[in-house]
């Protein structure tokens, strides 16, 4: 990157969790800049340590040697400027859609925004998920797709300077995941926010990431290999289908995932799979 | 949009309830209970003729209804005759101040005897307010303990020591304690009244302190992960993440002390000799008449129903308070 300092920076970030006769060591050496406005997906096989990346990001969990600077400032806690979309939602079971929403934004904006401004930020940011339809109902009363999008509406309302999101779209039907896809393009590119996302598709890593970064297997994971995505903005899905362009992203994706990144022990029910679950990495 | 008034929620409860009501359905549910009432009724009486003691044959049904109408007549009667008495009193002041229109007139209240309802009404104020000391305590502090891992290792064995303690055990220190430092001048409430309500108070203390801290403990990872993200202050985390998760469990506390809070404040009652129907129970059995067994039948129905209706009007309002409905079910 020819940036003098970089937006956000890992430094041969390593993690170890004490487990029982030892430590296990799930990261090792994690070097990544990101710039700013710059998407950037997360990709590797389950259990590789993606969600720890995106955890000590978030200042969730702290790095057992290096460390990551947002703005040159180093990250010790967690705080509202890098909001987190959660692998399960993590939505309170007892405030409705527009209470979740609204606990963040009441938090943030408490002095920059009236009471008003908050009302009408928060409908705007359900609205974008496509859920202004359901600002009442509760998490129970959701479908998971919906709870999700939930999530990432509360994220979104919080203005952060980087949307960390670990598989946003991977309880979502096809459809909806598609739509939501086309939103955060539209939205990231209004907002020029940095995304880190973690992601198990490749394809939508590849439609929506200006970076890839692929992970290799765990124990002691690093990143393997860093892929540019030098598609044109804005992106449409159907066009890319035939662009050679496009295509080479995904091969050699798939490549490095199947590849040179084969897990060692195939699961057992693997044989009953599909076909078209084909170019999903198991998750 | 906001979360919905309590009002409304009260009044969608209702209609949910009223909704739900169909005459067939609720002939077929009372069949059982009813049922059930009668065969207990019918070996009541069986047994009771062949049961002697020393005041005669246990009474039957019967018997007991009969002495609940009496227990209701004495009331009427007391409350006419504190009537009469205000009356008559009003009467002699209007005389008096028609002589002299500055003299000094007032009005003594009546002090006849406490009758069966008054007991009720007392116990249900003693017990009242020894549950609420009780949840004053048990809730801040079961939330400040819970949120705190090391000071939850630190009370732990204190708790677990004296949850089990019963109210006999107590209550010689608990009135020792009230009446070296309870001594005020003429006091608005009696001193049995302090003794009995801070029994109840420590007995009914620990299942509220002890769920509390288990469902301030069971706190989601992902929902402290939220409020950390968002940085929460301490009160605001607490208020509105902690306490709302912990709240099903709280109320299942509440619910066991308030339970518990009423078996026990009938034994204060009955050893302390404070006004009550644990005292109302004591009186007549030192009484020894031949209406006695009746009237202790009376106090030990009308002891269960209240406790009855005390467990569902804490239901209800569990219901009513906790966005878990699942947890709330008898
Ligand atoms: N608290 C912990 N204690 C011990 N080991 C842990 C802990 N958290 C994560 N790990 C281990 O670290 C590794 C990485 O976990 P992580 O959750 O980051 O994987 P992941 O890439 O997000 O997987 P997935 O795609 O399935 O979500 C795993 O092997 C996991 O077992
Ligand atoms: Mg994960």
């Amino acid at each position: 990157m020819s940036h003098s300092r970089p937006h956000l920076e890992l430094s041969s970030v390593g993690m170890g969790f004490p487990v029982k006769g030892g430590t296990f060591t799930a990261l090792e050496d994690v070097n990544l800049r990101v710039n700013e406005g710059e998407f950037i997906s997360l990709i590797g096989h389950s259990g590789c340590g993606k969600s720890t990346v995106l955890n000590i990001i978030a200042g969730l969990m702290r790095a057992s040697r290096g460390g990551c600077l947002l703005d040159g400032r180093e990250v010790t806690e967690p705080g509202p400027e890098r909001a987190v979309v959660f692998q399960n939602h993590s939505l309170m079971p007892w405030l409705s859609a527009y209470g979740n929403v609204e606990l963040a934004v009441r938090q943030v904006f408490r002095r920059s925004m009236t009471r008003e401004q908050r009302r009408d930020w928060i409908i705007h940011n359900l609205e974008l998920v496509h859920m202004g339809h359901a600002l009442d109902k509760r998490p129970d009363e959701l479908s998971g797709g919906m709870r999700q999008r939930v999530g990432i509406a509360r994220a979104l309302a919080m203005q952060p300077k980087v949307l960390l999101m670990d598989e946003p779209f991977g309880a979502l039907d096809a459809l909806t995941r598609a739509h939501l896809q086309d939103s955060l393009m539209e939205i990231q590119r209004e907002l020029n926010s940095t995304v880190i996302m973690i992601t198990h598709d490749v394809d939508e890593a590849v439609l929506l990431s200006d970076r890839i970064v692929m992970m290799t297997n765990g124990p002691a994971a690093s990143i393997g290999e860093v892929l540019d995505v030098p598609l044109e903005r804005p992106r449409d899905r159907v066009a890319l289908a035939d662009c050679p362009e496009y295509n080479r992203c995904r091969q050699s994706v798939l490549s490095f995932l199947y590849e040179k990144q084969q897990k060692v022990t195939p699961m057992p029910q693997r044989t009953a799979r599909p076909a078209s679950d084909a170019d999903a990495v198991n998750a | 949009m906001q979360q919905t008034a309590p009002v409304t929620r009260i009044t969608d409860f209702m209609k949910q309830r009223m909704a739900g009501f169909n005459p067939q359905g609720a002939i077929r549910a009372l069949t059982m209970p009813v049922l059930g009432v009668l065969v207990f009724l019918l070996l009541w009486q069986m047994a009771a003729q062949n049961v002697t003691t020393s005041l005669g044959s246990l009474p039957g049904p019967a018997g007991v209804w009969e002495q609940a109408g009496n227990l209701w007549e004495g009331h009427l009667e007391e409350q006419r005759r504190a009537a009469e008495f205000i009356e008559m009193q009003k009467e002699r002041n209007a005389q008096i101040l028609e002589r002299n229109p500055d003299a000094e007139v007032r009005i003594r209240p009546y002090s006849g005897k406490e009758t069966f309802i008054d007991q009720i009404l007392t116990s249900l104020g003693t017990v009242f307010s020894g549950f609420v000391l009780a949840s004053l305590v048990a809730i801040p502090l079961g939330i400040v303990v819970g949120l705190n891992r090391y000071l939850y290792e630190a009370v732990n064995p204190v708790i677990q020591v004296f949850k089990p303690v019963s109210p006999l055990a107590w209550l010689p220190i608990v009135t020792l304690v009230v009446s070296a430092t309870y001594t005020v001048e003429d006091p608005m409430v009696s001193r049995a009244f302090i003794t009995s309500m801070v029994t109840v108070s420590l007995c009914s203390l620990w299942p509220t302190l002890v769920n509390t801290i288990m469902g301030v403990n069971a706190v989601s990872q992902d929902l402290r992960n939220v409020s950390q993200v968002l940085r929460l202050g301490f009160f605001t985390h607490v208020w509105r993440v902690v306490l709302p998760s912990a709240i099903p469990m709280i109320f299942t506390g509440l619910r066991l002390s308030l339970g518990i809070a009423w078996m026990v404040l009938i034994a204060a009652e009955m050893l302390a000799q404070s006004p009550g129907l644990g005292k109302f129970v004591w009186d007549e059995f030192q009484n020894g008449s031949s209406e006695s067994l009746g009237r202790i039948m009376v106090a030990v129905i009308v002891i269960g129903l209240i406790g009855l209706v005390l467990d569902r009007g804490m239901l209800t309002l569990q219901r009513l308070l906790s966005w878990d409905r699942a947890s709330a079910t008898h």
